[in-house]
Order: C-alpha cells, then sequence, then structure tokens
C-alpha cells in the first residue's frame, strides 16, 4: 500500500523533475555501492570533515566552559561528556578516516596501479567506520536503556578502569563507547591491510621500495603499525564487554582483577596511535615541502630509516602516560629512557626537512604556508614532550593543562596543519579546481595565530597546577587571564575553519581550472588528468627514480643518474 | 619497447592473498597477544577456587589432531597445484575432519568445567582468562571450519581448479596461524598455567 503511494506521488511529478529526481538517485546510489579507491577516498574524507565540525563544536563548548572561573554555561555531567565525545571522535571519526581517505585515494596512484588491493574490503572497512561514527552519537538518542540513565559516554577517551564498570557507569553509554570504537577498528584494519598490500603487490614496472614516494613509505609504517597496535585495544573493548555483560573480572579490582592492567592494554595502543596520526602528517610535508622548495628530499634513506625507528620504539613507550600511577622505578626509568630515545630520529627528520628548504627556491604558496606552520610547533610539540617524558617533570604536570597544551601542539599545531596542507596541495588533483590562493592566506593567519592563542597560552595555566578536565576553578589562583586568552584563540580558529569550508565550496564550482600538474609536481599522480580517469591510467607508467615526473620534464638531466 | 615489455615481464611482486592474510595474521597476532598477557598476569591471582590445577587436564588428542590438520592441509594445498582434484578435496576433507575432532574435545572439556566443576567465566579469574584465551582460539577454529567447508562444497560441485591455487593457499595458511596459536594457548595454559 505504502508502496503503491509512493509511486503515485512519483507519478503526478513532472517528467523533468522525475528524471532529476532519478538522475540524483542513481548518482547517491552509484557513491554507496561504489569499490573505487578514489571515490572511497573522498568519502572517508567527507565524513571526517563531517566530524570534525561536530568535534570542533564540542571544543569550543568546553573552551566557553572554562572562559571565566564559576562559570555555568554547562553541567559538569555535560562537560565529561563533552570532553569524552571531542577526544574519541577527534581520535577515531576525524583523525584515521581523514589519513585513511589521503592514504585511500593517494597510495594508488602514487604506486602507479589502477585501484587498491582489496577494493571490497575496502568498501566494507569504509562503512565500518562510518557506522562506528554513527553508533557513538546514537548513544545520545540509546544510551539511556533500562536504567533511563546516561546520555552520551562520559568516561574520558582512555575510559579508566574501574569508572567504565557497571556499577559506576550505568546506563549504556560506555557500551555505545565501546561498540563504536570495535566496529571503527575492525575497518581500521581492514584498510591498513588494504593499504600494506597496494604497497607490497601493486607497485607499477620499475618502482622497487628504493624508488616509493615517502608518502607511499610513511603510509607503509603507519599501516603496519595499525595492524599492531588496534588489535590490543580491540582485545581490551572484548574484555571490558565481558566485565560488563557476561560477569568477567578482568578489571573488577574487588575479584583480583587489575584497573592498572586496563591502562597497560590502553596506552599499548594508545601511544602507538599517537605516531599513527602524526606519521601520515610527516608523509604529507614530505611531499609538499620538496615540491615548493624546488629540490628534490633532503636524505631519503634515512627519512625512511628514521620512520621505521619512531615506529619500531614507539611500541615501547606507552607507560610513559602511567608515570603517577607508581610504577617501579625501574619500570619509570626504562619508558623514560625509551621515550627520550624517540627525540633522535624525530630530530633527524626535522633536520631533513629543513635541509630540504635549505639553497631550494621557496614557493610561499597555502600548503607551503601550512608546512612552515607545522615545522615550527612541531619542534615545540617534541620539546615538551621531551620535558614530560622526564619522570619527576611528569609527576608535577601530569593530568595538567600543559599536557592538553603539548598534545595539541601535536595533533592540531602539526598534524592538522599538515592536513590542511595537505587539502591545498592535493584538492586541485581530487576535483580539478584550484583552492583559492587569497582565502587560503586568510585561513592560515586566522588560523595560526587563533592556534597560539589557544595553545600556546594554555600552556601556563598547567605550569600553574590547573588541572584538565575539570569544570570549572576558581577565581584567584591566576589562571584567568589565560583562560580567557585561550578561549578568545578558538573564536579564530572557527573563523579559519569557516573560511576553509568556504573556499572548499566554493572552489568546488568557481575555482580556476587546475590541469594535470599545477604545482609542477614529481610523483605519478600528477601524470593524470584531474580528477582521474576510472582506473588511474589506461597503460601502467613504468618508473626509473623516485620522481618520474622530473624525468620525464627533464629527459636531459633524469634522477635515475644520480640515486 | 621490447627492452621494456621484458622489464615488465620480469616485475615480479609477492602475491596479494598471501600478503593480505600476513596482515590479518600479525593483527590477529597482536591481539592474542594480549588475551595471553591477562591469562598469564592473573594466573594464581583468583580470589576463590577451582584453581587450574584442580580441574584442567592435557586435551592430547584435540592437540594432535590439530597440529596434524596443518600437515593434510599442505598436502592439499600441493594436490591442488599439481592438478588433482580428487586428492585435494580427500586432503581436504581430512582437514575439515581433524578441526571437528578438535572442536569436539573442546566441547566436551567446557561442558565438564562447567557442568562439574562449576567454572564459569563469572567464577573467578581464572575463569574470566581462560574462557577468554581459550574461547577466542576456538572462535577461530570455528570460523577457520566454515570457510574450509565452503571450499570443500566448491571442490565438491567441481569449481575448484588449479587457477584458485592462490586463493586456497592464502586460506591454508590462516590456518597454519590457528594451529600455530594453539601451540602457544597450549603452553600458557596447560604446560605453564598448570
Amino acid at each position: 500500500m505504502e508502496a503503491q503511494t509512493k509511486r503515485t506521488a512519483l507519478d503526478v511529478m513532472p517528467v523533468s523533475a522525475r528524471e532529476t529526481t532519478s538522475r540524483a538517485f542513481g548518482r547517491l546510489h552509484e557513491w554507496v555501492v561504489t569499490v573505487d579507491h578514489k571515490r572511497l577516498g573522498v568519502m572517508y574524507i567527507l565524513y571526517a570533515l563531517a566530524f570534525f565540525v561536530v568535534a570542533g563544536i564540542e571544543a569550543s563548548l568546553i573552551r566557553l566552559q572554562l572562559a571565566v572561573p564559576r562559570n555555568n554555561f554547562v553541567s559538569p555531567q555535560t562537560f565529561n561528556r563533552l570532553f569524552t565525545l571531542h577526544g574519541t571522535t577527534m581520535v577515531f571519526f576525524v583523525g584515521m578516516p581523514m589519513l585513511f581517505g589521503f592514504a585511500n585515494y593517494l597510495v594508488p596512484l602514487m604506486v602507479g596501479a589502477r585501484d587498491i588491493a582489496f577494493p571490497r574490503l575496502n568498501a566494507f572497512s569504509f562503512w565500518m567506520s562510518a557506522f562506528g561514527g554513527l553508533l557513538l552519537y546514537y548513544s545520545y538518542v540509546g544510551a539511556s536503556g533500562l536504567y533511563g540513565d546516561g546520555s552520551a559516554p562520559d568516561v574520558g577517551w582512555f575510559a579508566y578502569a574501574p569508572l567504565t564498570g557497571r556499577a559506576f557507569s550505568r546506563g549504556h553509554t560506555t557500551d555505545y563507547w565501546i561498540l563504536s570504537l570495535l566496529v571503527s577498528g575492525v575497518g581500521s584494519i581492514g584498510t591498513a591491510a588494504n593499504i600494506v598490500t597496494t604497497i607490497l603487490c601493486c607497485r607499477c614496472p620499475g618502482m622497487t621500495l628504493g624508488k616509493m614516494p615517502l608518502f607511499c613509505w610513511l603510509n607503509l609504517v603507519m599501516s603496519g603499525m595499525v595492524l599492531l597496535a588496534l588489535p590490543p585495544l580491540t582485545a581490551a573493548q572484548f574484555m571490558l564487554l565481558g566485565d560488563r555483560f557476561l560477569g568477567t573480572h578482568f578489571f573488577d579490582t574487588q575479584a583480583g582483577g587489575s584497573a592498572v592492567l586496563w591502562q597497560h592494554f590502553f596506552w599499548l595502543f594508545g601511544h602507538p596511535e599517537v605516531y599513527i596520526l602524526m606519521i601520515p602528517g610527516w608523509a604529507f610535508a614530505s611531499e609538499i615541502i620538496p615540491v615548493f622548495a624546488r629540490k628534490s628530499i633532503f636524505g631519503y634513506a634515512v627519512m625512511v630509516g628514521a620512520t621505521l625507528a619512531i615506529g619500531f620504539v614507539s611500541v615501547s613507550v606507552w607507560a610513559h602516560h602511567m608515570f603517577t600511577v607508581g610504577l617501579p622505578s625501574k619500570a619509570n626509568t626504562f619508558f623514560m629512557v625509551s621515550t627520550l630515545v624517540v627525540a633522535i630520529p624525530t630530530g633527524i627528520k626535522i633536520f631533513n626537512w629543513i635541509g630540504t628548504l635549505w639553497g631550494g627556491r621557496i614557493r610561499f604558496a597555502t600548503p607551503m604556508l601550512f608546512c612552515i606552520g607545522f615545522l615550527c610547533q612541531f619542534l615545540l610539540a617534541g620539546l615538551t614532550g621531551i620535558m614530560l617524558a622526564m619522570v619527576p617533570f611528569n609527576w608535577q604536570l601530569s593530568d595538567s593543562t600543559f599536557v592538553v597544551a603539548h598534545f595539541h601542539f601535536m595533533l592540531v599545531g602539526s598534524l592538522f596543519f599538515t592536513l590542511f596542507a595537505a587539502f591545498y596541495y592535493w584538492f586541485p588533483k581530487v576535483t580539478g579546481r584550484m583552492l583559492d590562493e587569497r582565502l587560503g592566506k586568510w585561513h592560515f593567519w586566522l588560523f595560526m595565530l587563533g592556534f597560539e592563542m589557544t595553545f600556546l597560552t594554555m600552556h601556563i595555566p598547567g605550569l600553574l597546577g590547573m588541572p584538565r578536565r575539570i569544570y570549572t576553578y576558581e577565581p584567584g589562583r591566576g589562571w584567568e587571564i589565560y583562560n580567557l586568552i585561550s578561549t578568545a584563540g578558538v573564536g579564530l580558529q572557527a573563523a579559519g575553519v569557516l573560511v576553509f569550508v568556504g573556499n572548499l565550496v566554493r572552489s568546488l564550482g568557481r575555482g580556476k581550472l587546475a590541469g594535470p600538474d599545477p604545482w609542477d609536481a614529481w610523483t605519478l599522480e600528477w601524470s593524470t588528468s584531474s580528477p582521474p580517469p576510472d582506473y588511474n591510467f589506461a597503460t601502467l607508467p613504468t618508473v626509473t627514480s623516485r620522481r618520474p615526473l622530473w624525468d620525464r620534464k627533464h629527459p636531459e638531466d633524469p634522477d635515475s643518474v644520480h640515486e | 619497447m621490447s627492452a621494456d615489455a621484458t622489464a615488465a615481464d620480469v616485475w615480479l611482486l609477492p602475491p596479494r592473498e598471501r600478503v593480505g592474510v600476513a596482515c590479518l595474521i600479525a593483527a590477529e597476532s597482536a591481539m592474542f597477544i594480549i588475551f595471553v598477557v591477562a591469562y598469564l598476569f592473573y594466573l594464581g591471582k583468583s580470589a576463590s577456587g577451582p584453581t587450574p590445577q584442580q580441574v584442567l587436564t592435557m586435551p592430547i588428542l584435540g592437540t594432535v589432531c590439530l597440529l596434524s590438520s596443518s600437515a593434510t592441509i599442505a598436502v592439499a594445498v600441493r594436490a591442488l597445484r599439481r592438478g588433482s582434484i580428487r586428492a585435494f578435496a580427500a586432503a581436504w576433507a581430512a582437514t575439515i575432519g581433524l578441526g571437528v575432532v578438535f572442536m569436539v574435545g573442546t566441547g566436551r572439556e567446557w561442558s565438564r568445567l562447567i557442568v562439574e566443576e562449576k567454572l564459569t567465566p563469572a567464577t573467578n579469574l581464572f575463569g574470566t582468562t581462560y574462557y577468554a584465551l581459550v574461547g577466542l582460539h576456538a572462535l577461530h577454529v570455528t570460523v577457520g571450519l566454515i570457510l574450509l567447508t565452503t571450499v570443500l562444497v566448491f571442490a565438491l560441485v567441481g569449481a575448484v581448479s588449479r587457477d584458485q591455487a592462490g586463493r586456497v593457499d592464502a586460506l591454508a595458511l590462516y590456518w597454519h596461524f590457528v594451529d600455530a596459536v594453539w601451540v602457544v594457548v597450549f603452553t600458557t595454559v596447560y604446560v605453564i598455567g598448570r
């Protein structure tokens, strides 16, 4: 009956409208059932952008609440939900899908392949991730359950036991948190396997591992780390589900279980996760900086080695998140030293990027501006990282806003700056049109200024003793002015993001036509039309050096002679 | 031109199926490690009985069957590479049979533990970690058996030929992994833990 009514409704529409509707529906259908790596890449990125706006709004609400002491803008309960959702969303439903989106789109093009290794697995992984994100937010609707309790998860993004136990976390908010991460974790593992397989098995003739663009090398390391670091989280989530539904005692301290074990398991995932997020950022910088310095990357092999070293060391540093737990001092010393070791390969990377800039003919287009911003902020993030790695210093400042400032320098100041650079750099390839440079510069300066106001300032109240995750504070502790400046910075950042989104929408229709290679770049994706055709390459390219397009443009002086 | 063609001809990369399954194995190993660590960490920390010493006996028959199934599946893959489908189907069916014997053994052990020894996941930390670790492995055997049976059905209706050797080999790789994990689980639960 209902189907009939629908048909009638469609029948009375004028023929042209009906055609438009069915064409729009056909197009939507095409996108939903697609297994094309480029479309899935774009879907990943759009989905992550949507969540970026949501998590950004959550962050703004948090900052508004903290703007002045004794504020009543949101309730303590809401505040807890906001910082939990902000953290979880940014890590799992903004950072990872956004990076997977870029890898999905670019890796097959860069290695000269027609698609990713397992296209259907790719689609499955995307929909799992997307479903996971919806599940997290469905908590607002469905979490009250039988207890009539709770609306969104409020246990923090690392969800320490025993707070997550049945007794302390009533309703189903924690369950939605667990399930959404489980589901999206399956998707992440699938995509990581896909990226590894594509890079190892689908390279075009001549592209040995040593001739791959650094972007592919770094994404290979990142995906390998996803394969090894996400399953521990999945395992811990299964245990937590068991505790909540089957009466098991993994993290149940009353039956002899250990709450600290959850911390070990979580950070065994959680710290490599930081590098999983950061390595693709380095990958963007390693592609963009050479092109805008008009030089090939300085120290290619060392760059690969340093990335591998970081990947290797990063799985043995997790307990530096747990110095205040009271581990044996030998353990603390080990994790302090291993954390400090990370600084060596990281320093090598920074020197290599500076070495690439050195003596180059630098073009300060928007992608390059964001990369320069990244270099400065990444250095600062690294320096505060070294400070926090020192056990006594950490005892003093653990769980203060100093820590919050440190990791936002990493994830916003470094990762998001490179991501914005990547948007400006590859948007022409994906859409065929350039992003507007003038708006891009507005975006950069607004966001940069806002970022420094919010997060550079945030170090100070931390040093003065302000804990993180408190919903309000007393006046007279000297924290007021810094908090006010921090919150004011959010306005500028939001304005920057607005300019960015406006730029995306405007340039999509009216941007300058890009042509296949607007930046005069050197990797294979720029040898295709913009946007690239279905299946990317009519004939598979053959490669003899790390910069195949340089060789094509300068046959008199090919790179292969020098490598 | 001809030089290019030869360059493309000798351009050999590892097969996708194997690398894909290797990625899966890496991820699964990381997950198993966490459950093994949890088991070892909670050894002897149960607040109440029963303990592993009181209730566990070595599942010798199941272990022998499961480990032998690695040999039969290798024989099956080799037969398929040769192109003899009948030998393949026979060895493949033997693999399934051995896997089923293992699962029956696990089922009997669990029913004894639950009914006679009153050990459930909620009883104590031993129950919690034991059922989680052994259960996770049993889940992998079950998934493997479903996949193996699917291939057997395909083989019996004549849909498996030499061309599929690569894919069948990838599945065999997974099965070898399940067997190897059992060696670790067996050592953890029945040797170290008892």
